[in-house]
């Protein structure tokens, strides 16, 4: 007998996975009070990255992500720097930030080319002309080393929290 | 630990969040507050371009009550805003900071 839903199955990717470096990108990163562009690299260079692709501001997917992200404050006993990306633009992703009250900045990239370097692109269905990255957390090292890997293989997928925990605390 | 920008002003030292980021040579000295499609902004990108000097632009909200990093740095919610670390100076208005950047490094390109 069929399910009466459908959680959409995603296609095979090539994503960047543990031992790989990440490709590196400038985007306009956004804080609570502005936004300046910032390289990925700038960031990995203090710290160790947990970068974290999500659907765009106002999805609910992007709100349960980072109701979680934002409850677990894992910046707060680990040496982690917790950075979005979406195509939402900076001026979603401010309300987005004050709204959720979030401690945490994003990248705004509405060309979704860096989720296509990460080749985490979803394409979806009914909104023309538009695409945006899977839900994916990668863990990267001050060199921007892959130490953890995530990457949504279906559509709503959410990523494993108590995975992305134990790597931190592995590092 | 949260992204708090760059490089640290003195300014935002006393308010900011407890995060400090390590600045390069290669970090431009000049930070410039600005409001997308803003023409006073645009003028003062326009006289930093032409003296071929680096900047950061740093992006705030159209609403001036959403601009308090602003207002902590010049004292007032206004933008453009400049901050020159290279010489310690911090101002507002447009035309104040034109003069500014023509004769600080006017006649040295």
């Amino acid at each position: 007998m069929a399910r009466d839903f459908d959680v959409v199955e995603l296609g095979p990717t090539d994503h960047p996975t543990a031992g790989d470096v990440a490709p590196d990108f400038t985007r306009p990163l956004v804080g609570d009070e502005f936004w300046e562009d910032v390289s990925l690299s700038d960031l990995t260079a203090a710290s160790p990255v947990l970068l974290v692709f999500h659907p765009m501001d106002g999805s609910f997917p992007a709100t349960y992500i980072w109701n979680e992200l934002r409850d677990r404050a894992w910046d707060a006993d680990h040496d982690v720097t917790v950075v979005g990306l979406s195509i939402s633009t900076p001026y979603a992703h401010k309300r987005f930030i004050h709204e959720r009250g979030l401690e945490y900045s994003l990248f705004s990239d509405p060309g979704n080319a860096v989720a296509d370097a990460y080749d985490v692109v979803n394409d979806l269905d009914g909104m023309t002309g538009i695409s945006e990255p899977r839900p994916a957390v990668f863990l990267l090292d001050e060199d921007r080393t892959v130490r953890y890997a995530w990457v949504a293989e279906a559509w709503p997928d959410f990523p494993d929290y108590d995975a992305v925990e134990s790597a931190l605390s592995a590092g | 630990m949260r992204y708090a920008g760059l490089t640290r002003h003195s300014d935002e030292a006393a308010d900011g969040p407890s995060m400090s980021h390590p600045s390069s040579d290669t970090d431009p000295t000049i930070t410039l507050y600005r409001l997308q499609a803003c023409p006073f902004c645009e003028r003062v990108v326009r006289r930093l371009d032409e003296l071929g000097l680096d900047y950061r632009s740093r992006f705030v909200e159209p609403m001036h009550s959403s601009r308090d990093v602003v207002k902590r740095l010049t004292g007032k919610r206004t933008v453009p805003a400049i901050v020159d670390e290279r010489t310690g100076v911090t101002m507002s208005e447009s035309a104040q900071i034109v003069a500014y950047l023509e004769a600080t490094y006017g006649g040295k390109a």
